[in-house]
């Protein structure tokens, strides 16, 4: 492979996985926040100890969210200088409010709100995780901003002399219509990912004991609720997304549907296959629903591959324009396929167990969600995955949509050796993290989950009261 | 304006160094301070709630580098590829060992996170150390900026130069010294004790390497390296008297003025290239926009009050020593 190759697959593989703890950060925050506050307003024993079990969750994901976020600043100027020399003008400042905005926030009130439980009054100490939750917001926000760039390049001007962008205003770079949309879509996945962990616990200990069980039904009906809630969020914002979409880059929309014609009432495919030999691809497909999705109007034209790709060769000069179409295909139905798959199982959870009742394991359907439990939690984190991966993807050949490409970005002199040992620690170091965190979690999960403040005699005696300055 | 910008850069990255010299320094001691389970928690617990606010000032810094000095932070990383992708990772081991510690309650599980912790602070603490040495005296830069040479020794060799291991073993004495003298303020007992002893003679090596750097190199440097020896010397003997907030505040003035040396030291020089001269970064070449220069300080003086304040409430909540001792339950 060349060096630009691997580049590409180490920022994909290092980019994604940071992305697999970023929503369960997001969400866990909130819930924890939320929770807590209901043991607040009610004194309920059982939202005491759903806090406390959920904050655990919370205290390992974000561990990892955070070293692999650091990784995260340094890619750009580690396998992607030219790029950054392009593009530092936008994304340094972005970086640096974000730091000083969001991170600084985060952290601190963490460790405010993990070490400071018989430190803090009750009050204050409820208001420090909020104040982690509102940062995980901020934080997204600002560099879903920053992504939005790459896709919609607002709030800069190139600089004839040097070829690089220069900011031009801060305020339309957060005001882009592209972060304005995938915000909240994000967002809202987010919580599924959270929603479907705490599920998948809950309903895994709903069994037991009369003092426990209680306590991990909570969790399981939250779960299922924001499981659902989001899901319901994500496809509403989904849609809007699409359409932003189509106006700013109508090849992604295009490619997503391996639309190569232009059409009118163009229907949306569910899925797809071709077979060796067949003229056409075989496909189930819903009449008029893309022109709806992409333009709100089922009688709308779509414009397709073959002559959006003939169009930029006009604009930009020879060359290929058109992405990967299988993956930008796939991906697309995956993460919707997978969301939906989610949201379907969190209903059925809620329905089965409405007022006080349970699963019963005599029942097929029951039997099956129990023994796949563990994989409620994976479904909505695949489904932002191949979100992310459709959306980069599919945006190739450019980084920066219409301005520069994917291969002028890479360092210039950086060799595959170097690429490969540093893949290979990645890998190595990743792996590792993945494999402590999954036995963390389960360890959590395990556990017999403790009141949040403990009481009086269960608290560790501190007789020193030294002051340390 | 490429000098205000250079200003913001160098306090970023002095505010980082200072800050977290001393949660490297306590990783790497707290096993060899903690004879037991119990005072090693202790130890870890002093850093607990703050390391990770610390380490936000790395994520401000290179920000801020990124912004103003695009061709500084790409010749630094992608010049210093090998290196700086190690750094991650052990940042990334340090970082999840300090948080999933206390996670699990079997005495194999903290040991090995103990284990992950001393040595990913002490690789971190030296390779920042041989980083930052490299840095100051040049890498073979090409007129383009980047690094020339092939494989693994392109970004590896550097890091086999006299200057590199002295910045290695500085950078580990410095984060020792901070690391020994912040838990003698902050714990009591036996970890206490043994953080004292620590100190003194950990200050006294660094102030002796560093008198030793002042002789090598000479002219402006020396001053800032006789200096940084004097602070050592103080914090050795602010230390042996138990003045433990002057011993601790000295050790990390002795920092500042280590990295404010090694930035500064070839003005308006940021990155010397070993090739050519003429193909050395300055801060002149500075490509950030004036406008980019008013969003960061704009940004800064509305945040980081707040930012100031609210750590300060943190360290203040978590004023109280943490003992070492063993408490009769
Ligand atoms: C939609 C949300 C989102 C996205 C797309 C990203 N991140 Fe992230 N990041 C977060 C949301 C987040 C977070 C929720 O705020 C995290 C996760 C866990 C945490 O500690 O904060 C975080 C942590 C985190 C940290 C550590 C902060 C600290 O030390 O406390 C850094 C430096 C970055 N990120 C940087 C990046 C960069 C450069 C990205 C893009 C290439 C990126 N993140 C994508
Ligand atoms: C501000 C945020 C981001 C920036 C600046 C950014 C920038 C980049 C860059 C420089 C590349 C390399 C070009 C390439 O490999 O094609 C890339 C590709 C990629 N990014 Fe993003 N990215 C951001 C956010 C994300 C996030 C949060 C994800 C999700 C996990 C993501 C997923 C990917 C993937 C999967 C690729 C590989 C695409 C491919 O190789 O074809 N990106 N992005
Ligand atoms: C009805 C369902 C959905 C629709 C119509 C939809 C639509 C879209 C569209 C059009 C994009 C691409 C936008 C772009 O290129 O920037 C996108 C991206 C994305 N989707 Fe979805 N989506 C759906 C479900 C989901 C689900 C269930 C999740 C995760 C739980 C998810 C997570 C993401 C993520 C993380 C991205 C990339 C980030 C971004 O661009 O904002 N989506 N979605």
């Amino acid at each position: 492979m060349t060096a630009l190759e691997l580049s590409r697959l180490q920022f994909a593989v290092v980019t994604v996985y940071h992305y697999l703890f970023v929503p369960l950060s997001i969400s866990l925050s909130a819930l924890t926040a939320g929770l807590q506050t209901a043991w607040w307003r009610t004194r309920d024993e059982r939202y005491s100890r759903a806090t406390l079990l959920a904050g655990k969750l919370l205290m390992a994901t974000f561990a990892v969210g955070v070293v692999t976020g650091l990784v995260q600043e340094f890619q750009f100027g580690l396998s992607w200088s030219a790029f950054a020399q392009y593009y530092g003008d936008v994304f340094g400042p972005t970086l640096a409010i974000e730091g000083m905005l969001a991170f600084f926030l985060e952290a601190t009130f963490l460790g405010l709100w993990w070490f400071g439980r018989d430190r803090l009054r009750p009050g204050l100490h409820l208001a420090t995780i909020w104040v982690v939750a509102v940062g995980t917001l901020i934080s997204a926000y600002v560099i879903l901003a920053a992504n939005a760039f790459m896709q919609h390049p607002v709030g800069a001007t190139i600089d004839p002399a040097t070829g690089r962008a220069v900011l031009g205003s801060f305020g339309a770079l957060l005001t882009n219509p592209v972060v304005v949309a995938s915000f909240p879509h994000t967002i809202a996945g987010a919580f599924m990912a959270g929603g479907a962990l705490l599920l998948a616990i809950g309903m895994w200990r709903r069994r037991d004991d009369a003092v426990q069980g209680p306590t991990w039904r909570v969790l399981a009906r939250v779960g299922a609720w924001t499981t659902l809630v989001g899901g319901a969020a994500v496809s509403l914002t989904g849609d809007v997304l699409g359409k932003v979409m189509t106006a700013v880059q109508p090849m992604k929309m295009a490619s997503a549907e391996a639309l190569y014609e232009t059409t009118s009432h163009a229907p949306f495919s569910l899925f797809a296959i071709q077979l060796p030999g067949m003229e056409q691809p075989w496909s189930i497909d819903v009449p008029w629903l893309l022109s709806f999705l992409a333009t709100g109007d089922p009688t709308a034209t779509v414009q397709g591959i073959d002559d959006l790709q003939r169009q930029y060769e006009l604009q930009f000069g020879p060359g290929n324009y058109t992405p990967w179409i299988p993956v930008a295909y796939w991906t697309f139905r995956l993460m919707i396929g997978l969301g939906v798959a989610a949201t379907a199982a969190a209903a059925y959870v809620l329905w089965r167990t409405r007022r006080g009742r349970d699963l019963t394991p005599a029942w097929f359907a029951d039997r099956w969600l129990l023994r796949f439990l563990w994989v409620l939690p994976v479904l909505p984190t695949a489904a932002a995955t191949f979100g992310w991966l459709f959306t980069e993807t599919a945006r190739q050949p450019w980084l920066v949509f219409g301005l520069f490409q994917t291969r002028d970005g890479v360092s210039p002199t950086l060799t595959p050796v170097e690429l490969v040992a540093s893949l290979a620690g990645f890998a190595l170091v990743y792996g590792v993290l993945a494999v402590v965190w999954v036995r963390l979690v389960l360890h959590v999960s395990r556990q017999e989950p403790t009141p949040l403040h403990p009481t009086a005699e269960e608290s560790r005696p501190e007789p020193v009261l030294e002051m340390s300055y | 304006m490429e000098i205000l910008w250079f200003a913001l850069a160098v306090l970023c990255w002095v505010l980082f160094f200072a800050l977290e010299g001393f949660d490297f320094g306590v990783g790497m001691l707290a096993p060899a301070l903690g004879r037991d389970d119990h005072e090693r928690g202790a130890a870890i617990r002093t850093v607990g709630p703050v390391w990770d606010g610390n380490e936000v000032w790395l994520v401000a810094a290179i920000g801020v580098t990124f912004a103003a000095f695009p061709d500084w932070y790409a010749a630094l990383l992608s010049g210093l590829y090998l290196p700086m992708v190690l750094v991650l990772l052990a940042l990334a081991a340090r970082g999840v060992a300090i948080e999933f510690r206390g996670k699990v309650d079997t005495p194999a599980w903290r040991r090995r996170c103990e284990v992950t912790l001393a040595v990913s602070s002490f690789v971190t603490a030296g390779l920042f150390g041989a980083v930052v040495a490299v840095a100051t005296t040049g890498l073979a830069l090409d007129p383009t900026g980047a690094v020339v040479g092939s494989g693994l020794g392109r970004t590896l060799g550097p890091l086999l130069s006299w200057p590199a291991l002295v910045g290695a073993v500085l950078g580990v004495l410095a984060a020792l010294v901070q690391g020994a003298t912040f838990l003698g303020l902050r714990t009591t007992g036996p970890v206490r004790a043994r953080a004292r002893r620590v100190a003194v003679a950990s200050a006294v090596v660094g102030a002796v390497v560093a008198a030793g750097v002042g002789v090598a190199v000479g002219g402006l440097a020396a001053l800032f390296a006789g200096v940084v020896a004097l602070l050592g010397v103080a914090t050795a003997v602010a230390a042996g008297w138990r003045h433990e907030g002057t011993a601790f505040a000295a050790a990390t003035l002795g920092v500042v003025g280590a990295v404010v040396a090694a930035f500064t030291a070839h003005v308006p020089v940021v990155l010397p290239s070993t090739l050519d001269p003429a193909s050395s970064l300055t801060i002149t070449g500075a490509a950030a926009s004036p406008y980019a220069l008013t969003v960061i300080t704009v940004g800064a003086v509305l945040i980081l009050p707040g930012v100031v304040a609210y750590q300060a409430f943190s360290y203040w909540v978590f004023r109280r020593r943490v003992a070492s001792e063993r408490v009769a339950a």
